[in-house]
């Protein structure tokens, strides 16, 4: 098994630190080893053109088809073409970092709820098992 | 001492001062012969009461975190003239009375409960002043006797308050399904909560 992410034109990559942390753009060339540039699209996922380093990305599954240095325009129509935000939102990776987000914005009382909810869950699990180990 | 005494029919300074200002060309008839008291100008200020953190909005769950009460959630009713914040759990929930707490030991959540029919109009700093101590000279038996521990009295107007309040509370609480549950729970940390980047 060899790699199956790459780092190439057209690459979808989550930006994991800097201002634009958590947000994902696409490479659209590449400046040396050690940077590319990127863009959002801005008007998809709000991250302007610009140069950044690898360390601060990591790659995704998902590619668009575009040319080396597409413009935004371009880009954007590519997007939208392929549904790669759809495809990303759709992505467990996403679904986790929304999950992730969502417990960390809940209240004291939310909270309880949950705590009550997972009760319920394990106790309906613990009972099936029963049942079937019978 | 005769300094402070008042002495009846005999004029003040005040209506000295008016006898004079009323007859310029003339002398004051009346000079007092004693030193006439005056009050002490004071400089001191009269304090306003501490402001509450503004997340207390009476109907706030709070969570205590200090006293025989630490880590109960307990409902927020008003703030008191001495700044502490009066709550009760309610008592019938968890066990916390109407109660005085301060706010620097207490967390706001951002859960609230109705209380706009609750009165605790009737509730103030002095109605949690302790009664005086019976005075007299204690016998030695009975000063011994102090010392063992005795069952604390509730006063009939404080089971009569709380149970004032807790009706009108619990009316709220019930229809707020795990509301009562919620209340009722202590509040506790684990191994992997991090409270600074917790949202109540």
């Amino acid at each position: 098994m060899g790699f199956s992410r790459y780092v190439e034109v057209g690459r979808v990559v989550f930006i994991n630190h800097g201002p634009d942390a958590g947000k994902i753009a696409t490479v659209i060339d590449i400046v040396d080893q050690n940077k590319c540039l990127v863009d959002g699209p801005e008007e998809i996922t709000g991250v302007q053109r610009q140069v950044i380093s690898y360390k601060k990305v990591s790659l995704t599954d998902h590619k668009v088809n575009i040319q080396r240095n597409a413009r935004a325009k371009t880009l954007k129509a590519a997007w939208a073409e392929s549904d790669t935000l759809a495809k990303w939102e759709g992505s467990s990776w996403a679904k986790k970092l929304e999950a992730k987000k969502k417990r960390a914005s809940l209240s004291d009382f939310d909270r309880f709820k949950v705590m009550v909810a997972k009760k319920q869950k394990s106790r309906i699990i613990a009972q099936k098992i029963k049942e079937l180990r019978a | 001492m005769t300094g402070r005494l008042r002495v009846l029919g005999v004029a003040g300074p005040k209506k000295a001062a008016k006898a004079s200002s009323s007859s310029p060309g003339k002398s004051a008839r009346y000079y007092p012969a004693d030193d006439v008291p005056r009050p002490k100008h004071s400089r001191a200020k009269k304090h306003n009461p501490p402001k509450v953190r503004p997340s207390f909005v009476p109907g706030t769950v709070c969570i205590l975190l200090s006293g025989r009460f630490r880590g109960r959630r307990a409902v927020f009713l008003k703030s008191l003239e001495s700044g502490l914040l009066l709550v009760t759990g309610p008592y019938k929930v968890n066990g916390v009375p109407l109660r005085r707490v301060n706010q620097a030991y207490v967390i706001a959540t951002s859960t609230r409960v109705d209380v706009s029919n609750v009165d605790a109009s009737s509730i103030d700093d002095s109605y949690f002043a302790r009664a005086a101590a019976p005075s007299g000279g204690a016998e030695e038996e009975e000063f011994f006797e102090k010392d063992a521990a005795k069952a604390a009295i509730v006063s009939d107007v404080r089971r009569a308050d709380q149970k004032r309040v807790d009706a009108a509370i619990l009316k709220v609480v019930d229809a707020t399904p795990l509301m009562k549950n919620y209340l009722g729970s202590k509040f506790s940390l684990n191994k992997y909560d991090k409270p600074h980047k917790m949202i109540f």
